[in-house]
């Protein structure tokens, strides 16, 4: 088992023949991804990496069945790639792309909202579930299957924990990197559910930023509904106040969105909080062996 | 993007906004013609910079004959404002407002911004105006009130009716507050505004409301559908190699520290600053080459760490994802080949490519200090900048 992504699911692209559409799909498909075509407006009915491509979503779901879609559309069109995916009937949307204007984001979530689509990013690595396929722009090679699921706002942090745990040979069940944005698809809450539901998950790796209150979400969810153990990372320690999640966020949120309080609310739920990322991988072996 | 107050206050002014009658000036001589315009007998003389705490740090003047206009100008314009926000570097003061003083009955608070949690725009708004927010937000948030602002109908009078009464303000003044509100919202739809906010927003002895400060951000992501940003920015107000990042493709934050900080990735960027103060250092900045780094990129980013006299080290820090480690490490022999480095150097690199970028690293002849895994380099990086 695995969360969300299977070797059975049937992927599309959308910006598929651009360059960023092109390389990772390549290294989708050589991972073994069940890549089964692609969407480029105006270039519909031609194929691209021996799939075909299509003019529209609407199009590529009717012909190929596809149930998930990877967008690497450039930033301004990127909302609309979005609701085109989600208003053809595909449940699952990965968007890899970073810049997106909060406002166009505030149309997204208004339209998925109450809807069964799944969002995850924008601004994030994608999905991977090892052995099985990979939706995103992680790097493969460093994934096993294995036991620990891994839920994360920062990419590079998730190759991190995926290279530690590998090493340790606990290896993923799934992996999931959910945004850097402030305004993002699935939420750490979401995440922990399945992962909690899933039977091959046997520990949950959550990897945090300061901002916004998603890890104090999570805290009160953990606490509440999550038997398995969770190990948490939240970077960002000794960022400064105000010169990166800007002053608004930081107002409507009081005193939560510091690392400090994080932690504070994380540890009180009874999650195992590590300071340093380096020690992700062991605490998750320890927890798993005692 | 941050907006200067004149600029905000001129905007939300088209929108149907009640401001104080005020003329910018960017030098000596403008501000008195604009005190001469504006008519006397006193004037309130406003340092313009991004960032607030302006009026207990003698940003902000009330001033009674022309001459003090002048002295006043004279003592603000070209020189640093350092205020509880802007760090012990202060802010440059290009631009002055010459403004009509208002006669204060109340202050209020009023702001407008994007919500994460609810995804939704909010109204903000509380009865102790002028104050620090962010702390009332700690201390006492029941004083603050929210009004979340519904896409489907977007934001309507009722709300506004709701918020007034509350306040105490009569019905004339409550229609104000209406069109204060609709304008606000209108004008950030229209500017891809994350905050548009006013404080105070003043009830005038005569009972009018008026906009007595204002800020507004823009979302630096939707810049591109806004030609009209380009003369709303105003470079003064941000730090020099800041800029000079932005113009790479960089995201780079100066910081007080010594140790440089070269990663990809911001959750990265922001572990490995916490991993150098875990380890009883300091980072100098925060800098995030982003994925897919070239050999470009990284001379840049080099070179921008170096411009920073304070630096005794340099920490590299990558892992490479669709970052290739060989690319980077090209990257750093070239930046040395242009620029010397003649600091402490210590390299982690792990993912695509490790080997063959280790590899071209030790051929270079470079004295690197290279470190095996995140700890390690912290460690390293620590002790090569103790010297």
């Amino acid at each position: 088992m695995s969360i969300l992504l299977s070797r059975d699911t049937p992927i599309i692209c959308q910006g598929f023949t651009g360059k960023q559409g092109t390389f990772h799909s390549q290294q989708a498909i050589a991972y073994g991804s069940r890549m089964v075509g692609g969407v480029t407006p105006g270039k519909g009915g031609s194929r691209h990496l021996d799939l075909p491509v299509f003019d529209t979503v609407v199009d590529a779901v009717r012909e190929t069945g596809a149930e998930a879609s990877v967008i690497y559309v450039p930033s301004p069109f990127a909302a609309d790639a979005i609701i085109e995916a989600a208003a053809a009937g595909v449940e699952l949307i990965v968007c890899i792309t970073e810049g997106i204007p909060v406002h166009d984001m505030l149309m997204v979530k208004h339209y998925l909202a109450g809807s069964a689509v799944r969002l995850i990013g924008p601004n994030c690595p994608g999905i991977i579930t090892p052995g099985q396929s990979k939706v995103g722009i992680m790097p493969g090679s460093i994934h096993r299957s294995g036991k620990v699921g891994i839920v994360s706002r920062s990419g590079t942090l998730t190759y991190e924990a995926v290279e530690q745990t590998t090493r340790l040979g606990l290896g993923q069940s799934t992996c999931v990197g959910i945004g850097g944005d402030p305004l993002i698809g699935m939420s750490f809450v979401e995440v922990l559910a399945l992962f909690e539901a899933d039977p091959q998950t046997e520990l949950i790796i959550m990897v945090g930023e300061i901002g916004g209150r998603m890890e104090e979400e999570a805290a009160q969810f953990i606490q509440s509904q999550v038997r398995k153990p969770v190990v948490a990372f939240i970077a960002g320690s000794t960022a400064p106040k105000g010169k990166r999640m800007g002053h608004a966020g930081a107002i409507i949120d009081g005193n939560a969105g510091t690392a400090a309080a994080k932690y504070a609310v994380l540890e009180a739920a009874g999650v195992h909080c590590v300071h340093s990322p380096a020690e992700l991988g062991a605490r998750a072996a320890a927890l798993l062996e005692g | 993007m941050n907006l200067h107050e004149y600029q905000a206050k001129r905007l939300l002014a088209e929108e149907g906004v009640p401001v104080p009658r005020a003329i910018p000036a960017f030098s000596v001589r403008e501000a008195v013609n604009q005190a001469r315009e504006l008519g006397g007998p006193d004037w309130v003389v406003k340092a313009q910079v991004h960032a607030g705490g302006r009026g207990k740090a003698g940003g902000v003047r009330l001033v009674h004959s022309i001459a003090e206009v002048e002295k006043t100008a004279q003592e603000l314009l070209g020189k640093r404002l350092v205020t509880a926000q802007t760090g012990s570097q202060g802010q440059h003061v290009a631009a002055l407002l010459i403004e009509e003083p208002s006669s204060i009955a109340r202050e209020l608070y009023l702001a407008l911004l994007v919500d994460r949690g609810q995804a939704r725009m909010t109204f903000l708004a509380t009865q102790e105006g002028g104050v620090d927010i962010e702390e009332l937000a700690a201390t006492r948030p029941e004083a603050l009130i929210k009004l979340v602002v519904d896409p489907r109908s977007g934001f309507l009078p009722f709300q506004a009716r709701q918020l007034g009464f509350r306040f105490g303000l009569d019905a004339s003044q409550v229609q104000q507050l209406t069109r204060i509100m609709q304008g606000m919202y209108r004008l950030a739809l229209k500017l891809d505004a994350l905050m548009v906010e006013i404080n105070p927003l003043v009830v005038t002895r005569d009972g009018r409301l008026l906009a007595l400060d204002a800020k507004l951000v823009m979302d630096d992501n939707a810049l591109y559908r806004h030609p009209e940003s380009d003369e709303l920015f105003d470079s003064t107000q941000q730090d020099g190699r800041e800029i000079t990042a932005r113009q790479f493709g960089l995201n780079y934050i100066s910081l007080d520290g010594n140790i440089g900080c070269m990663v990809n990735g911001a959750g990265l960027a922001m572990a490995t600053m916490d991993m150098i103060k875990l380890h009883g250092g300091e980072p100098a900045n925060f800098l995030d080459v982003g994925g897919g780094a070239a050999a470009d990129k990284v001379t840049q980013a080099f070179k921008l760490i170096l411009s920073d006299t304070r630096v005794k080290a340099i920490l590299v820090n990558i892992f490479g994802g669709i970052t290739r480690c060989d690319l980077l490490a090209e990257g750093i022999i070239q930046a040395a080949a242009e620029v010397g480095i003649h600091l402490p150097v210590v390299v982690r690199l792990e993912g695509t490519r490790k080997e063959e970028g280790m590899a071209l690293l030790q051929e270079s002849g470079l004295s690197l200090i290279t470190a095996d895994g995140l700890t390690d380099a912290a460690v390293k990086a620590v002790a090569a900048a103790q010297g």
